[in-house]
């Protein structure tokens, strides 16, 4: 079997990405693991993003609610953990907890109900309404955090010692980055299997014509509502992950800005491609540093990159690389 | 009336003042091929698209296998058996033909809520798909994106997809547009066989195609069905020849 040019390229991207914080060190630049760290965690998200949108046409301008929910998962659990209050859900009481596994557990699952409830009232709808929506859903999220000052409203929430996975000290930085790309490689695991699965290929004729796949008999609304949910979890796990990173959560995880960047990153690397979104949140965060560092205006940058893209490279960076996608 | 396979009654729909669909009524029988014919805007698609669910009609009832369907959506109908083509639009036009008619298959089989397996190394999937591009003569164009295909190779890949469904009836619209003459008698004695496995319900421009094949034919204009009957009683008939066929007697 031959490798594809988008499989050499996935495998350089993963290289480079595995690499640079070892580098870093050896360098004596700890901050930059950092920066690979963010890098990971962003394609995360994006990978997310990336299933509701690559596969599925679902421009969802709201993922930042799911990014900002994993984010308050981590920091509300870590809070009450860390104070050593039960959290009270009414019926029951949550403990709080230090433990990652838990908290992105927890995640996982807020960032899924919440998907379930958005994408059962937007996926009636389509187009520049379905964009309208999400976005509108997630400002409501941003506004709720903002005017909940139990856990610091428009301040944010601290996470006063980063949460532990067993038997990995995430204090050390290199630890941390190795926790979130495993997490990474996993999530794209995910992804490819489920885009060669039957899901995925009902999802993407769903994409290609919603009209003709009902036609067929298959739903178009729960199919495309299922990836919604597998989406919108991803980009949850990856917003605990943010949190702990960051040690502190505050509701501009919630905001328009974040949905606005994770889809820049998954247009600049590369619509419905498997790295895509990794090579996207690469670009984004060297564009964030190097051109960051230069001037305030790094965005007006930005959007020149993502002109270009959208005009002259439609494909983002991997297609650019790899030329255009074969379904077989 | 009791063995037919689809039966519509009374079907009306306006849009506005504009009576699409006017107290129509028709059915079709097992085995055979009822053409459905009429002018430009008599309605024939508005029609197709009351039956296969995508447009409701103001009233009136459609019974498919003997039960009725007016309620169910185009999902629920395709699941029982409902097969339709379309003019235009590909199925899946970044997708090859083969795994075009490989969705068909899936739909068939059930589920598509799997989420692991990968389908292009899944035989189940696979072979009767392949089966289905051989009998429209399209298996050696099977690895080629359906926007990459002709417009004649589109329409037998739209049949192919009818035919993975394991399809009760057919409803084809229009099957024989944009296809040159060896296409069109390729696909009018395919169809002649097809009828065989599940009656058609076929819009038609083609005259030479209906009168061959049809086994009844139903005249439709202004959204009202003028006749309906053999090939030769359409043909003779004098309303027919004044409203359709352009004779002036």
């Amino acid at each position: 079997m031959t490798i594809s040019r988008e499989t050499a390229i996935n495998v350089t991207l993963a290289l480079i990405l595995l690499a640079m914080p070892f580098l870093a060190l050896q360098l004596g630049k700890p901050f930059y693991v950092t920066l690979a760290t963010r890098m990971a965690i962003l394609g995360l998200a994006a990978v997310g993003l990336n299933l509701a949108l690559g596969l599925g046409g679902l421009v969802s301008f709201g993922h930042a609610a799911f990014f900002g929910v994993g984010g308050y998962a981590a920091g509300i659990l870590a809070s009450h953990a860390f104070a050593g209050q039960p959290l009270n859900l009414g019926l029951f009481a949550l403990p709080g907890t230090n433990q990652m596994l838990v908290v992105w557990s927890v995640a996982v699952l807020a960032g899924g109900l919440l998907a379930a409830a958005i994408g059962v009232i937007s996926l009636r709808t389509s187009g520049v309404y379905f964009i309208m929506i999400t976005l509108a859903f997630a400002q409501m999220t941003y506004y709720f955090a903002i005017s909940w000052p139990a856990y610091g409203g428009e301040d944010g929430l601290s996470i006063t010692i980063r949460n532990v996975v067993p038997g990995i000290n995430t204090l050390i930085p290199i630890n941390y980055f190795l926790v979130c790309y495993a997490l990474l490689l996993t999530a794209l695991l995910i992804f490819a299997l489920i885009r060669g699965s039957r899901f995925g290929a009902a999802l993407q004729a769903s994409r290609q014509n919603k009209l003709r796949v009902a036609s067929i008999g298959i739903a178009p609304f729960r199919i495309g509502l299922v990836a919604f949910i597998i989406s919108g979890m991803i980009t949850a796990l990856s917003g605990a992950l943010y949190a702990d990173l960051n040690r502190f959560v505050s509701p501009s995880m919630l905001s328009w800005h974040m949905s606005g960047e994770l889809i820049i990153i998954v247009v600049l690397g590369g619509v419905g491609r498997l790295w895509g979104p990794v090579a996207g949140a690469m670009l984004f965060v060297v564009f964030e540093f190097v051109l960051g560092g230069l001037t305030e205006r790094w965005q007006f940058f930005l959007g020149l990159a993502l002109l270009a893209v959208v005009l002259f490279a439609r494909g983002g960076l991997v297609g650019f690389l790899a030329g255009r996608m074969r379904h077989g | 009336m009791a063995d037919a396979v689809l039966a519509v009654r009374n079907l009306c729909k306006s849009f506005g003042a504009l009576k699409a669909t006017e107290n129509v009524s028709l059915d079709l029988k097992p085995g055979e091929i009822h053409a459905l014919i009429g002018p430009n805007g008599a309605g024939k698609s508005t029609l197709i698209h009351q039956i296969a669910g995508t447009l409701a009609p103001d009233s009136g009832d459609i019974d498919f296998l003997g039960r009725p369907v007016g309620h169910l959506g185009v999902v629920e109908r395709a699941r029982m058996g409902l097969g339709r083509s379309f003019q235009v639009s590909s199925l899946a036009p970044e997708f090859s033909a083969l795994r075009n008619v490989m969705l068909a298959v899936q739909s068939r089989q059930g589920s598509s809520f799997r989420f692991f397996r990968p389908v292009m190394g899944d035989a189940s999937l696979i072979e009767p798909a392949m089966a289905s591009l051989e009998r429209v003569g399209l298996a050696t164009r099977a690895r080629v994106p359906a926007a990459e295909l002709s417009h004649g190779e589109r329409r037998q890949l739209e049949i192919a997809i009818a035919l993975a469904l394991g399809s009760q009836a057919f409803l084809l619209d229009e099957p024989m547009a944009g296809m040159g003459p060896e296409g069109s008698r390729s696909l009018t004695g395919f169809l002649d066989r097809l009828r065989e496995e599940a009656p058609i319900l076929l819009v038609e421009h083609d005259m030479d195609a209906v009168f061959a094949l049809a086994d009844r034919v139903s005249v439709l204009v202004y959204g009202r069905i003028i006749a309906s009957g053999t090939v030769d009683q359409v043909r003779t008939d004098p309303e027919v020849r004044r409203a359709y066929l352009g004779d002036p007697a």
